[in-house]
Formats: C-alpha cells, structure tokens, sequence
C-alpha cells in the first residue's frame, strides 16, 4: 500500500472541492434561476467533461500550460514554477474535470426551492447574503453534500487526466490511481489488489452516501 | 453537528498534506528507464542503507522522461536507456553536463508458461511459429518513445520478420509494461530487457533467450544529473558508479562501461 499516494489523492480530492463549492453554489444558483440566450451552449459546455476523454482535456491542459505556451511562462514567470507535472496543476485539471459533477447537483437542488419561498424572503427584506445562508442553503444542502461526495470520488479515481498532466512523480503527482498502474507494471500485484480494493470500497461508500442523501431530498 | 470543527480540522489537514510534505526535507525525485525497475530499487535500497539518504524512483519509458524534463519535469537525476536523450538535454542546457554512461542494455524473447514459441533468441522458432500461424499477440515497449522498443524492433528487422509480426504486436508503454504483456499468459511471448527478465519476479513467470547483441544498436545507458538536482541526488550519481552499484546492474545483466 502506498500511503504517501493515498495522502496526495485525499489531498487532491480535497483541494478540489474547496474550489468547487463556491464556483458550484454561484454557477448552480445562476443556471437555476436565470433564463438568458444561450443558456444551452453555457450547460453544455460545463457538462462536456462528462463526455470528453481526459486525455482531450489532458492534451490541452498541456499544451495551455507547458513550458512553451504563453499561458505556461506567465504562471512560471509569476509564481516561480510551471503547473505541469506538479499538484498544483493536477488541482486546476481537476477542478475542470469536476466541473460537471459538482454543478449539476447543485443546479438540480437549488431549482427545486420553490420560487414563492424565495419570493417570501425577498418580501420580508432579507438581503441576498442571508436569503443564501437562511434560505437556499439549508433547503439545497444535501444536493450540495452529494455534488461534493461525488466531485471528491471521481478525483480519487481519476487517471488519464492525472497521468498527462501529472506525470507520476512520487509524493507530487502519483495518485492511488496512477500508483495501481504503476505497481502493476513493476509486478508488484499485491500493493496493486490492495489499493483496487480500497478505491472500490471507498467508491461504494461515497455513492452509498450519495444515494442516502437523495433519498433523503425527497422523500416518498 | 457538534462533530463539524473536528471534521473540518481533519479536512484542513488533508489539505495541507502536499505543503506538510515538501516542508520536510523532500527526498530527490529520479527518474528512470523501466528496464532499471529492479536493479534500480535494489541499488536504491543499498544507498539508503548505507547513508540513511533516501531517493524516489519513479519509472518510464525514457523517451517520456525526456519530454517531462524539457517541459519542467522536476526531476533531479535522469537515468535514460538511450543516452541521445541524455545528449539532447544537454545540449538545452537542462542537465549539469553529459553525465556518464553507466550501463549497456540487451534484449532477450521471453515466453510464458503454455505458449507455443521456444525461448530462441536466434528467433528461428518465432519464425516458424509465425508461418503455422500460432502466433497471435507479441509484446514489445513502444518503439516510438522507448529505447527496449526500438531494439527490439531492430532485431525483428534484423530476422526479417518485421512485417509480419507487426500485425500482431501489442505496444506496452514502457518495457516494464512490455514485460507485464508478455508474461500475461494473453500473449505468446515478447521481447524485453535482459534485465527485467533476470528478477525473480518475470523469471517466475517465463523462459528467456538472449537475443544477438549485434542485431540492434546497443542500449548505451547513459545518466545525467539535472539543474535542478541537490546534494542527496548527486551522492545517489556518485554512489551508482561506485563498485557495490555496479555489482548489483551486472548482477541484472547488464554490460557495465569500463572506466
């Protein structure tokens, strides 16, 4: 078992999900309430990681990043190191790729409160910060927990994206799931059977609390 | 929800993990060919037993390590199987010099228990085994990015059997990976590192035959210290041209430069 690569995954699944809240929560909001031209194109192109291969998104996140581009120098040139093959950069890959999954539910949550509960607050004068914290929020919160469980188990297993970007560089970019490739190449199918079984348990249970969560959402 | 600052306390630790690990004394990242998976390890172990030091492998085909280097890699000691890859770093000016060459690789055919080929490494029988048409699947590393590949497909050249095994090849993406795909029991056979084929762990798992060495340009190792290396990876170079590391990549067949 690779502990160091388990920490990183944890890490990255965590990382990940910082972000992705408030982006979830201002872009589920949005999508929910708004009704604009082109509306379509936006849920679109924010659902396309469900469909895209991440060796696509891989391939451009490289090619946007690298040493060579414009984009790849900035961040050097500002931060004293590039983004590739680091887990800094796994996190902005990460977070692109997660975008779907933590969005959607959201969405979903916050379009489920009915329009005169919202209509109710705004009467009474709540400003729009507390009609978030007193209102949506405590409605929407296991939509938000499922979008959350679900963003951080689908880091925890993503790879194609990992390997491109990341390389598989110990203790910076080797996931669990790129340390179960690794193993196996190295014949080392015992540390690989026991990181598989641990992912494949991990993933039941965070599903399984998904499912819970929307049992709970609506109940019959 | 009395449990939330717990919880958050233990996900704010989770998150600091990376920063946790680099603020420790980050042991050097090396970065090498996957025919070295075993003797490299071995090799590793020794150093750390010896100076308490400790260095991270991290294994490939070197054509791989050779694009992560020049895009920013932060690798600091590259042990390529091809050392025109050392040169060329060299040359961008991403290594400290042209290091040294440090081991010279050969290939042998290895088949699994149950296949029909012999373990010939004149490839007669593969050759034969060709025509009657048993041969259905045949490992070797990706000639394209790996150094095990491109010998092995000049060896293939060399017994004239090139265009027709080509059908029926299947690519690891390193040796390593080469070496897994033709032990899988899946496929007949494959070429692969001497090396590789020489641990306890693929020889369990095959019967192996050197193939000619004058049958494919010979696997010049070469190992090149980086810009970005500190004192713990230039003891680890320093340490694998010592005689205890030698011994140990002649032990896994390799060919070792004289001084």
């Amino acid at each position: 078992m690779d502990w160091e690569a388990l920490g990183l995954s944890l890490s990255l699944g965590g990382w990940t999900i910082a972000f992705l809240l408030p982006i979830g929560i201002l872009a589920g909001r949005w999508l929910a309430w708004t009704k604009f031209k082109g509306k379509e194109a936006v849920e679109a192109l924010l659902a396309l990681p469900l469909v895209l291969p991440p060796t696509v998104l891989g391939y451009y996140l490289l090619v946007s990043m690298g040493a060579r581009s414009p984009l790849g120098q900035a961040i050097e040139a500002v931060f004293g190191q590039g983004l590739v093959f680091t887990f800094e950069g796994l996190v902005v890959a990460s977070v692109l790729v997660n975008l779907p999954f933590a969005i959607q539910p959201m969405q979903r949550a916050f379009e489920a409160i009915p329009r005169e509960v919202r209509e109710a607050g705004a009467c009474s004068g709540l400003s729009p910060w507390r009609m978030l914290l007193e209102i949506e929020l405590p409605l929407a919160w296991p939509g938000i927990l499922t979008a959350m469980v679900l963003s951080f188990t689908h880091t925890l297993g993503e790879f194609g994206v990992v390997l491109m970007v990341g390389g598989n560089i110990p203790g910076e970019t080797k996931t669990v799931a790129v340390a179960i490739y690794d193993r196996v190449q190295a014949f080392d199918s015992e540390a690989a059977a026991n990181m598989a079984a641990l992912l494949l348990a991990l993933s039941f249970v965070t599903i399984g609390i998904s499912y819970v969560l929307g049992n709970r959402r609506s109940p019959s | 929800m009395k449990r939330l600052p717990s919880l958050l306390a233990a996900f704010l630790l989770v998150l600091a993990l990376p920063a946790l690990a680099r603020a420790q004394e980050k042991a050097p990242v090396v970065a090498a060919a996957a025919d070295l998976q075993f003797a490299l390890t071995e090799a590793a172990d020794l150093f750390t037993q010896q100076t308490g030091k400790t260095v991270r492998l991290s294994f490939g085909s070197s054509g791989n390590f050779h694009r992560q280097i020049a895009e920013g890699g932060p690798y600091e000691l590259y042990l390529s199987a091809d050392e025109t890859y050392v040169f060329d770093l060299a040359k961008a000016g991403l290594t400290l010099d042209e290091g040294k060459l440090y081991a010279v690789g050969r290939i042998v055919l290895i088949v699994p228990p149950g296949s029909p080929l012999k373990p010939d490494g004149s490839l007669k029988d593969l050759a034969a085994q060709l025509k009657n048409g048993t041969v259905a699947k045949f490992a070797i590393a990706n000639p394209e990015h790996a150094p095990y590949g491109r010998a092995a497909r000049s060896a293939l050249k060399s017994a004239g059997l090139w265009s027709e095994i080509e059908s029926k090849l299947i690519l690891g993406e390193n040796v390593s990976q080469a070496a897994q795909y033709a032990t899988s029991g899946s496929a007949q056979g494959g070429i692969i590192a001497y090396s590789l084929a020489l641990s306890p762990k693929v020889s369990a798992l095959g019967r192996f035959d050197l193939i000619p060495a004058d049958w494919h340009d010979p696997l010049r190792q070469r190992m090149a210290l980086t810009k970005k290396a500190g004192a713990t990876a230039k003891a680890f170079y320093e340490f694998l041209q010592s005689p205890p590391a030698r011994g140990i990549f002649k032990r896994y067949g390799f060919v070792l430069p004289t001084e």
